[in-house]
Parts: C-alpha cells; structure tokens; sequence
C-alpha cells in the first residue's frame, strides 16, 4: 500500500500544481508535494527489512487472466533508487525556485509526472510495468526540456526523443518475447522473467535489444549523440532530472533486467562490449578537457563517469557491482550539484562560458568551499563519495582483465584534470573584467539547496556502509540469478 | 440484426425528417436513434442466432464490432453539428447516407455468407462515393470522388471474380459450407480457388487501403470534407478489418498456406509505405490519411496471427485508433473553420490560444504512436503479443521499427503547437464541443488503464 501511495501522491500532487495560478504557490506546493514524497520514502526504509525479496509490495490488474498487472514492489536495491529520487526532487526543485518563466505550473507539473515515472521504474515488479513507467517517463523529460529549453531546442529534443523511444520499443520487444515464453497462462512477473531458459543465441538478441534502450539512457559513447546538446539546452531542472536520475534508469535496467536474463550471452559479449565502454570512457574524458561551457562540460564529464559504472556493471564481477550501485547514488548527487553551481553562477553572471568567468572564489568564499567539495567528490578523492564507488569499481574491473582496469583508470586522472582546469577557470585568479565587483552573495534557498548535497557527499564518503547493506541481500539475489544456470 | 434493422429505419426516418424541413430535429433524433440501436445491440450480446437462411449469424464477434462502430459515428454524428452549422440546407441526404454507409458496415462486421459480405461492401462503399464529392463545388472533393469511385469499384471487380472462383470450387456461398469443404478436400483443392482467396483478400485489401492497394487514400482522405474522412479512417476501416477477420477465421483459417504469406508482406508493406510516407507530409488530413494506411497494416498483423486473442486484439485495436483518429479530426475541423487551412503549420502555437485543444490533440498523436499509459499502448501491446505468439518474432521487431518511425510524423503537430510561435488569434469552441474533446482524453487513458473492458470476445 505505502508502494502505491509513493508512486500515486506526486502524480496527484502535480494536478494541484498545474491548477495553482500564481507563480510562488506552484514553486511552494511543488516543493512541498516533493519533500513529502521524501519524507514518506523515509517512512519506507524504517518499515523496511531488507530480507532480500521484494517487499511492501502493491497490486492491481492491468490485463485481467493475461498475468500482467500493476505490481510494484521494493527491494534494497530499489528502495536505494527511489530514495535517491525523492531526495533529489526536492533539492532540484528548490533550485529552480527562482528560474524566471511563463507557464510554470506546468513546469513544476510535469517535474512532478517525471517523478512518479521514475518511482515507477525503480519499484516495478512486472516487466511491461517497467516498459510503461520507462516510456512515461520520457513525455514529461521531453516536454520540460523542449518548452523550457535553450536555442535549437527543437531539432535537439526532437533527436533525444527519436533515440530513446527506439531504444525503449526494441526494449519492449524482447519484453514481450520473454512473456510469451514464460509457460502458460503467461505472466509477465520479473520472477517469471527471469525463469524463461532462453537459449544463448535468443540471449544474443535479447541483449541487443535490451543494450541499445538502456545505452541510450544511460548514454555509453556510441549511443551517446543525443546527450550532451540535450543537457545543454535543457532548463536547469531538466538537465538535473536528466543526469541526476533519469539516467540511473538505465544502469538499473542493465542490473534488473539485461544481467539476470543475459546471463549465458553476456560472457560471450562482455570483452566486446566493455572494450567499447571503456574506450568511451577515454574518449569522453578527452573531449571534456577541451569543453569551455560549464554545462556541455558537465555533460561529457558525466559520459565519463557513468561509463565507468556501465563497464563495472558489465564485468558482472561483486565488488564492481557493488560499488556501482555506490556510484549511482555518488553520481546522481555530484552532477546535481554541478548543474545546481553552473545554474548559480549563469544566473548571476549571466554566462556559462569558462574563459569569461574566473575570481568567483574571492567574490563568494562559501561558494567556492561548496563547489570545492562538490568537485572533490567528482574527482573521487578519499572521503569523499566518488573514491568508495570508483575504488570498488576500479577493484572489480582489476580483477576481471588489468589492462581494462588500468585504462578505465585514466579516468581518475583525467577528471583530475578537467575538473580542477575547470575550477581554476571559474573560481580563481582575477575576476573577469566582464563581471561586476559587487556581486551577491549566495541566498539562503541557494545555501540551503547545496547543503543537503555536500553533506550526502561526506556521508557516503565516510560512511558507505549502511547503503551498501542495504544493497547487498537485492545484489545477492541477482548473483544467484546469473549463476542459476551455468551454460 | 436488430441494430441492423435500427439503423436503417433510422436512415430512412431522416429523410422523412429533411423532407418535412425539420432541420433541429435531425440530429438530436440521430443521436436517440443510435442510442437505441446501440442498446438493442447489446441485447444480441450471447444469443449466437442465424438470421435468414444462415445468410447473416450474430454472435459476439458481431456485436462487439457493431457496438465500436455505432459508437464512432455517434462521435463523428457529434462533430457533424459544428461541422455544418453555416448550412442552411436540412442536409438530411448527407446524414442518411452516412446511415446507410453504417448500415453496411454492420452488415459487414454479420454476414455468414459472402453475398451477404458483398452487399454490406457495396452498400458502405456506393455511400462513401457519394459523401466523398458531397461537397459539390470544390474541386478537390470532386477529384476524391471520382478516385475514390474508380478505385473502388475496380477492387469491388477482384472481389466478385474472387467470389466467384471460391463459389466455383467450393459449390457454396456460405462461410461455413466452405470451411467444410475446405477441410474434406484439403488436398484436392484446384488451382483456381487459391487465386480465388488472393483476388478476395485483393479486393478486401483495396477497401481496406493496404499497400500495394493504398494509392488513392491519401487522396481521397485530403479531398473529402473533413467530417467524411473522420468517418472513412475509422467506420469504414473498421468495418474493413471486421470483415476481412471474419472472412478469413471462418472460411480460410484451415488453408492459410494458401494466404499467409502474401498477406504478411501485404502488412509489412503497408506499415511501412504508411510511416514512411507520412514522414514527408505537411498537411494534417494527409498525414493522418498515411497513418491511417500505417495502422490497417498493423492490423493485418492480427488478421497473418489468426488465434483465439486476435479478434479481442483487433477490436481493441480499432477502438483505440478510431478513438482518437476522430478526436484529431474535430480538432482539424475546428482549426481549418477558423484559418481556412489545414496544413500542419497552421497549428503553430495553437498550444498558447487553445490549451485544451492542444493538449487533446497531444494525447491523440501519443496514443497513435503508442505510448503507454494511452489506449494505443495497450492495444499495440496487445496485437504485438498476440503476433508474436503465433512465432512472427520477425513481424513484430519490423512494427515496432515502423511505430518508431511514425513517432517523428505524429510529433510534427505537437512542436508546432507547443514550440513555434504563431500569430493566429484564439480558436473558439463552443463548451459541448471542448467537453466532447476532453472526455474522448479521458476515455483513452481510461482505455489505457483498464485494457479489459474491450477485450470481451
């Protein structure tokens, strides 16, 4: 029941939203439609007991006697999605609180939709469920960043939304394949999914199937076209949504669904596949020193970065899995807080571009400290919440091939690089003629939307523990999936 | 049969009704009358019962079809009345003829005998020929006629010669007889009664609009008023895919070697002329004329997966599309009333004028394309799973390419609306008319939701 009311309330939350007609009501009752989603997801981890199997689940009919039925349910690894979500909401939401615009009720409606697809996806327990969270969740990501986007929006929106539904139509595809070979009357459960013993070569199709809808989202390099003009152009709020936690759904996928039901072809494909990965990694990593707009920066810094988790994902090795599962939630925080900082410094100096600005750390001292953390974080350095994912990740690809490992390595170097080149650009040196000497110091809104997130950078960083318990009995079912079977 | 009967007293009752001059009164005793039929209909729900000599069996099959398509002309019925307000005339000879072309359609979702098939054709199509050219001094809706006519009756001479032959080899008209015989001499069958099965599924497949036989619909469909090709991309076609089910399940279900795989290219064709043709339009009524050919070929695939879901699959498909196919072309009519245009460029920024409008039409082209949690979702899920069931992987894999590909043209409307400016003033639409849109939304996310409620038969 409190599963249903999770994914139910932001969806009625965003009617009340649509029809608020001033401006300030719809920011207020959006953000506090949001912090109440938070604060009932916290509710869910304290009757949560993290057996292992999905629990609190909730159950409706779809297809009556077609075994397809609105099941959702959570697991540890699940709950950890959805209370990533709930805890990002709130803070993107309190970021744009001062984003200028007209038609912001439906602005913050639609934030709201995306959020109850999100939540949807992450607690699905029935494949054509996920297929139909998955594919709600691109209307309201489409329509936030092609009416609140920058210039060529429409040309850029457009090819995102080209990209992901074909992604997600070969997705359903091989779902509806895997239902048709569940015994009859079929069912389309996850647990029935997983059951169906499809032979290897039918596993090589169901991979390219199930790859190419969460590559697209995810975006690994060749997939990846859409994804850096797309976070450029979007709102704020969009690129955050995008980066923050759209993308996890894929890198969820490939642990729910592509792993456990590819177990035989995935070995075959695996050098292929993380060679490919890997080498995006490199490539990103590459294309990003050489960025001078913040929020493209962002966007090819995050390529990088998920292509670490994808490779470590794929490797299918425990630790590196593990700590993906870190790395999502490192992530999703980190590059929030990153388009949260480029979204501050446009609005005050009306830029994004790198070689205009410089000397803000002087300007703002409590600014730059934040940013400071925030990007420590990014680069992965001790203590912080990237060393604990990327460690485990670069431990797991060591053990699965060392040259793999060494060269998906670089990318702690490389972002070393980009992201301290981009902070000295930024933050240091003399202010910029361009910029004026009085400016403003940070608002208490924009303080109090940081420091959520700079506090979860120093939590995860000291303490990862308590989220990779709650990962680990949901992790250690999917292994038990993938060796069910051997050959 | 006893919506049969209904429907055309009620036809004939209109023209009495033009002929007194009683021009208020027809359409709100169009919409008693329908109500009537529609509720005489679901009395025939189980009763299974042959009418005339085994010239027409209702069963369920039958009435749930008639109930879809009394059920969209009533909605096409409800735009008519904006449609031609600024006719003086009663206009009682448009209002029957559309009748009468429901009266073949129904006829044609009922019929155990193919003389019966035969007339339920004629008399929807020698109907839609005239509403065609209904509007008599335009030029364009001249030209569909005549296209319209000549193509038809040209497909209404492959399926009487198909007729023909399967009478000849078979000694029987009757749908059953030759399933029977089929079956006793399924392997002395001549050559003549499988070209006699090609000519009918021809013939079927010209009124149906199914490549390589789609040629003239999106022609006729631009060149028709607007009203009329509402009501011929979705009565006529569902009539269409009704009795080309019905046809092929009873008669030629047990030699499907015969046909199966013509028909399967047939479907892949049309999916694919249909998509990738619409991706080139900048007209409106063009567009959805395609995508009307785009989704008869996804139909067929219910009719090559021939089970025991694919009638359930079909008329949930058919409901969906038709659902919101008249939806869209409200939406048209009102736009090309106030701009005198219908090309997709008129519909730029309507999105600011006419909130809700826009959002309709939104929800409209989301469901074509298939996106969940809308009625085309579940309907294209539904159809998909069942072709895939039947082990046509391949089929599937190239429907979903194609309903990938139709998203780009059914999108064209949304950017305008939402993402270009336009500099036309605010559409006004009575409130009937926005509440009639608003619940058609209503109804295809309910449609959505709860898929089951179609999925009787």
């Amino acid at each position: 029941m409190i599963t249903g009311l999770l994914i139910i309330i932001p969806v009625l939350g965003s009617a009340l939203v649509m029809f608020s007609r001033k401006d300030k009501n719809v920011r207020r009752n959006a953000f506090i439609i949001s912090l109440l989603e938070f604060i009932l997801s916290l509710f869910v981890l304290l009757s949560f007991t993290n057996s292992g199997l999905p629990e609190l689940s909730f159950s409706l009919p779809w297809l009556k006697g077609a075994g397809i039925s609105f099941n959702f349910a959570l697991d540890g690894l699940s709950l950890l999605m959805v209370l990533l979500t709930t805890f990002l909401f709130p803070v993107i939401i309190l970021s744009t609180s001062s984003f200028q615009s007209r038609r912001l009720n439906i602005l913050f409606g639609s934030v709201l939709i995306l959020e109850t697809a999100l939540i949807g996806v992450f607690t699905a327990r029935d494949g054509i469920m996920f297929y139909i969270f998955w594919e709600l969740a691109l209307i309201p990501a489409y329509f936030i960043t092609a009416l609140w986007g920058g210039k060529d929006r429409i040309r850029i929106t457009f090819k995102f939304f080209i990209y992901t539904m074909t992604g997600s139509l070969m997705m359903l595809g091989a779902i509806i394949w895997l239902y048709l070979h569940t015994p009859a009357p079929h069912s389309a459960d996850f647990s029935d999914l997983y059951k169906v013993a499809a032979s290897r070569n039918n596993q090589f199709w169901l991979f390219a199937a199930f790859f190419l809808a969460f590559g697209v989202k995810i975006p690994v390099v060749p997939l990846h076209t859409w994804q850096p003009d797309t976070y450029t152009e979007a709102p704020p709020a969009g690129s955050m949504i995008l980066a923050g936690v759209m993308l996890k759904m894929g890198i969820y996928g490939i642990l729910r669904m592509l792993i456990p039901l590819c177990r035989d072809a995935l070995p075959v494909l695996q050098p292929v596949i993380i060679a490919i990965v890997t080498a995006g990694i490199v490539y990103a990593s590459v294309i990003a020193i050489k960025q001078t707009d913040l929020k493209r920066f962002i966007a090819w810094v995050s390529i990088a970065h998920v292509g670490l988790i994808t490779a470590g994902v794929l490797s299918m090795n425990s630790i590196a899995i593990r700590g993906a599962v870190i790395q999502m939630i490192s992530h999703g925080i980190n590059v929030v807080g990153l388009f949260v900082i480029t979204d501050i410094i446009q609005r005050r100096y009306n830029t994004r571009e790198m070689n205009n600005l410089g000397g803000i750390a002087r300007l703002d001292p409590l600014l730059g400290t934040l940013f400071m953390i925030i990007l420590l974080g990014t680069i992965a350095l001790p203590l912080t919440n990237g060393f604990v994912g990327e460690f485990m990740l670069l431990l797991g690809l060591f053990k699965y091939n060392s040259w793999i490992a060494a060269l998906a390595g670089t990318t702690v170097i490389f972002s070393a690089v980009y992201m301290l080149r981009m902070y000295q650009k930024v933050m240091l040196g003399t202010a910029s003629s361009g910029l004026s000497p009085e400016m403003k110091q940070l608002s208490v809104v924009e303080i109090a939307t940081l420091i959520p997130l700079v506090i979860m950078v120093l939590v995860i960083g000291c303490f990862p523990g308590p989220f990779l318990k709650l990962a680990e009995p949901a992790l250690e079912n999917i292994y038990a999936l993938i060796i069910v079977i051997p050959n | 049969m006893g919506a049969l009967i209904s429907v055309t007293v009620l036809g004939m009752v209109i023209m009495l009704l033009g002929v007194m001059e009683k021009k208020n009164w027809i359409l709100p005793v169009i919409m008693t009358g329908l109500v009537i039929a529609f509720g005489i209909n679901v009395t025939e729900w189980n009763t299974n019962h042959h009418y005339f000599n085994e010239m027409m069996y209702v069963n369920n099959f039958s009435v749930a079809f008639t109930g879809v398509l009394i059920f969209m002309s009533a909605l096409v019925f409800m735009f008519s009345g904006n449609y031609y307000k600024s006719v003086e005339r009663p206009l009682e000879d448009i209002y029957s003829l559309m009748l009468f072309s429901l009266t073949g359609a129904i006829l044609m979702t009922s019929f155990s005998n193919l003389v019966m098939l035969f007339l339920g054709i004629e008399i929807l199509s020698i109907s839609m020929y005239i509403l065609a050219g209904s509007k008599k001094f335009d030029l364009a809706s001249n030209e569909a006629a005549m296209k319209y006519f000549l193509t038809g009756s040209f497909a209404t001479g492959f399926l009487l010669f198909g007729i023909a032959l399967i009478y000849g080899s078979t000694g029987s008209f009757n749908l059953n007889e030759i399933a029977t015989h089929n079956a006793l001499n399924s392997h002395t069958l001549p050559q003549y009664f499988s070209i006699g099965v090609i000519l009918l599924m021809i013939g079927l497949s010209f009124k149906l609009a199914v490549a390589p036989f789609h040629f003239w619909a999106p022609d006729v469909y631009h060149g028709s008023p607007t009203l009329i090709t509402a009501f011929m991309a979705t009565v006529v076609k569902i009539a269409g895919i009704a009795a080309f089910y019905r046809l092929f399940v009873i008669s030629f279900s047990n030699v499907s070697e015969i046909w199966v795989r013509t028909l399967l290219i047939f479907s892949v064709a049309t999916i694919f002329a249909g998509n990738l043709a619409g991706l080139y339009q900048n007209n409106m009524k063009r567009m959805l004329g395609y995508s009307s050919i785009a989704h008869a070929g996804y139909m067929i695939m219910g009719i090559v997966a021939l089970n025991k879901t694919s009638a359930g699959a079909l008329l949930l498909y058919s409901a969906s599309y038709s659902l919101v196919t008249i939806a869209a072309f409200g939406i048209i009519i009102l736009v090309r009333e106030a701009r005198q245009n219908d090309d997709i460029e008129t519909f730029n920024g309507l999105a600011r004028t006419n909130p809700y409008m826009s959002f309709t039409l939104t929800i409209a082209m989301l469901s074509l394309t298939g996106i969940p949690p809308l009625a085309g979702f579940a309907a294209k899920y539904y159809l998909f799973a069942t072709a895939m069931e039947e082990g046509y992987l391949w089929l599937v894999i190239l429907a979903l390419i194609g309903s990938a590909i139709s998203a780009v043209y059914y999108f064209k409307p949304i950017i305008a609306m939402y993402l270009k400016e336009g500099q036309h003033p605010a559409i006004q639409a009575t409130t009937s008319y926005s509440i009639l849109l608003v619940s058609i939304t209503i109804l295809t996310l309910l449609l959505g939701l709860i898929p089951s409620l179609l999925l009787i038969i």
